[in-house]
């Protein structure tokens, strides 16, 4: 079981920056189709809030590489 | 027989307060078409934008932001105290926004004091759960945590069910003829909910007053043990940010999703895409509240027997395999292309206005079809008639309205409660787990981060994410479900990897 927390922890720590990267994606592809501020501060607000949370999943996985979460 | 009395008074001090917290936050987003109407008008793109501030600033920045504020000052000076502030900003803010004058009256002030006061709200609420959660905790013993935390459960969602109580008695209460009475709630009525809550505010802080701060933190801030940086020690502390993260992956973001599919966005669905109407589509989740509510107690209780995590798991679990089908059913109860229309019932009234110094009018075609189920559809098709005839009204505005009959109408009662029930399995043992995953010293800080972000972004997000999947998929209504079942997803496979079956006595 820890050996599989800790191969998971790869798809945790792959999963963080692949978030980012679709996020990003897809503001800038809303901020295209629909320009306007308004697209602009809900995108923009997505974005900022989200990076530290994929920031977070990211060191999660980190984590369970390391196998901190092993029991 | 003394002790088991104050856990009580604890209890309803903690879950009255929280309750009235919720209501304060759903009246706004409940009302929040009138109030743009009132405030954000769309004719003025500046009004507007602070519209879109108020919608996506509070729900998603300000709320993980006051964890941040009050889960500090709550584990720095304690939980009574805080969470008394978080209740007087809240209270305070909500009877102000139905005080303020419309834009009509004040211009731009108006849009900008409601902004303010919204994302005071924001912040309040951030604060006001982490402590309610963990002063109830710390006064339960371990043995029951589970069942004496899960009465602040219930507060978000009967919060949800009087914000919709209110708005609804209050809409039809204000004149004999029910179109008078909605144009009047429309018109000045929408502030009485508002203005309600300062009463419901004073009884819980009249309450809140007459407790004791809680014996943990009493006992840490007598030791001389109380943290002196909250944030530092729960987010800069590797053993304490693990379980934060854990927390957040494992639990609440799923539950966060979870929480707003079976609440808002059922109700969103019944509404807009099945197209029932206004009343119905809100007393189907009441009566769906209703029902569900006792079992927020019941698996809160279990919790305590048999550990959190399955419970919550199983929930998730269960909402990821059978939202497809849930929602479809509701599609499909609505759908009145299989129903038999009784077609001797059927009427047409065109209604036709002259607009004011022109020679053209406004043409309103209301048509009513009855089924033999007895479903009644209302379809008004609102054009402009040119007197130029080689002009016409590119697009039609088409307002399609349903009223189900008794049988189909309990139905849907039943789908929406099954939903409730997954509410109830994810969110009955919660507050324990979160309390009991980290220490006293900076409890509040550590469990209404994930909280928060978990349910302000994650949850709140539901609603925003899935209308936008169906906009972008439209031969699909229920693709908008995708996003609640991939969150839910990662959530049931970190929480069953990671997360620990027993039940945490580390730091009991």
């Amino acid at each position: 079981m820890n050996q599989i927390k800790k191969l998971a922890g790869i798809i945790w720590l792959l999963l963080g920056p692949a978030s980012i990267y679709f996020i990003v994606r897809a503001a800038l592809h809303e901020i295209a189709t629909k320009p306007g501020i308004d697209t602009v501060i809900q995108w923009g607000v997505f974005v900022v809030i989200f990076i530290p949370i994929a920031i977070g999943m990211s060191i999660f996985g980190f984590y369970a590489i390391k196998g901190e979460y092993n029991h | 027989m003394k002790k088991e009395n104050k856990i009580w008074q604890v209890i309803t001090a903690s879950s009255l307060g929280t309750l009235i917290e919720w209501y304060d936050f759903y009246i706004f987003g409940s009302l929040a078409t009138v109030i743009a109407g009132q405030f954000f008008p769309k004719t003025n793109p500046t009004a507007a934008l602070l519209s879109t501030l108020a919608t996506f600033a509070a729900g998603f920045i300000v709320r993980p932001f006051g964890a941040l504020v009050f889960g500090r000052l709550g584990d720095l000076v304690g939980r009574k105290y805080t969470f008394l502030l978080t209740l007087v900003l809240m209270g305070g803010s909500t009877f102000a926004i139905g005080l303020v004058p419309s834009y009509e009256t004040i211009g731009f002030a108006a849009p900008i004091i409601v902004l303010t006061l919204r994302l005071l709200q924001g912040l309040a609420l951030g604060g006001e759960y982490g402590g309610a959660a963990t002063y109830v905790a710390e006064h339960a013993p371990a043995g029951k945590r589970g069942y004496y935390t899960s009465w602040i459960q219930t507060t978000a969602t009967l919060g949800l069910f009087v914000s919709l109580s209110v708005i609804l008695f209050t809409r039809h209460s204000l004149d004999i003829d029910p179109a008078v009475s909605i144009a009047k709630f429309n018109a000045w009525g929408w502030r009485i909910p508002f203005l309600f809550s300062i009463v419901l505010v004073g009884v819980s802080i009249y309450i809140r007053l007459k407790m004791q701060e809680s014996p943990l933190f009493s006992k840490l801030k007598s030791e001389g043990a109380i943290s002196v940086n909250p944030l530092k020690e729960s987010f800069g502390n590797k053993e304490n940010l693990k379980m934060v993260l854990l927390a957040l992956f494992g639990a609440t973001m799923g539950q966060g999703v979870v929480w707003y599919t079976g609440q808002f966005y059922a109700q969103s669905f019944i509404e807009n895409v099945c197209k029932i109407d206004f009343d119905q589509s809100r007393t189907i989740l009441i009566w769906a509240i209703l029902f569900g509510t006792p079992l927020f107690v019941v698996f809160g209780s279990w919790s305590d027997k048999i550990g959190r995590k399955w419970i919550m798991l199983a929930g998730m679990f269960f909402a990821v395999i059978t939202y497809n089908p849930l929602f479809k059913g509701l599609l499909d109860l609505s759908d009145t292309a299989t129903k038999t229309e009784v077609v001797a019932a059927a009427t047409t009234k065109t209604n036709s206005v002259a607009i004011p110094n022109t020679q053209d009018f406004v043409r309103a075609v209301t048509s009513k079809k009855s089924f033999t189920d007895g479903t009644e559809l209302t379809t008004i098709t609102t054009d402009t008639l040119y007197s130029n005839p080689a002009q016409t009204t590119v697009k039609p505005v088409l307002k399609i309205s349903k009223v189900l009959a008794n049988g189909v109408y309990w139905k849907m009662v039943l789908i929406v409660f099954i939903m409730i029930v997954y509410v109830t399995m994810v969110y009955g043992p919660i507050a324990a787990f979160l309390v009991e995953l980290f220490p006293t010293k900076i409890r509040y800080t550590s469990m209404s981060l994930p909280y928060h972000i978990g349910n302000g972004v994650f949850g709140g997000l539901t609603p925003f994410i899935a209308t936008l999947l169906t906009t972008m998929y439209t031969a699909d209504a229920l693709a908008g479900l995708q996003y609640p079942i991939i969150v839910a997803t990662v959530s049931v496979i970190i929480g069953t990897l990671y997360l620990d079956s027993k039940i945490n006595t580390k730091h009991d």
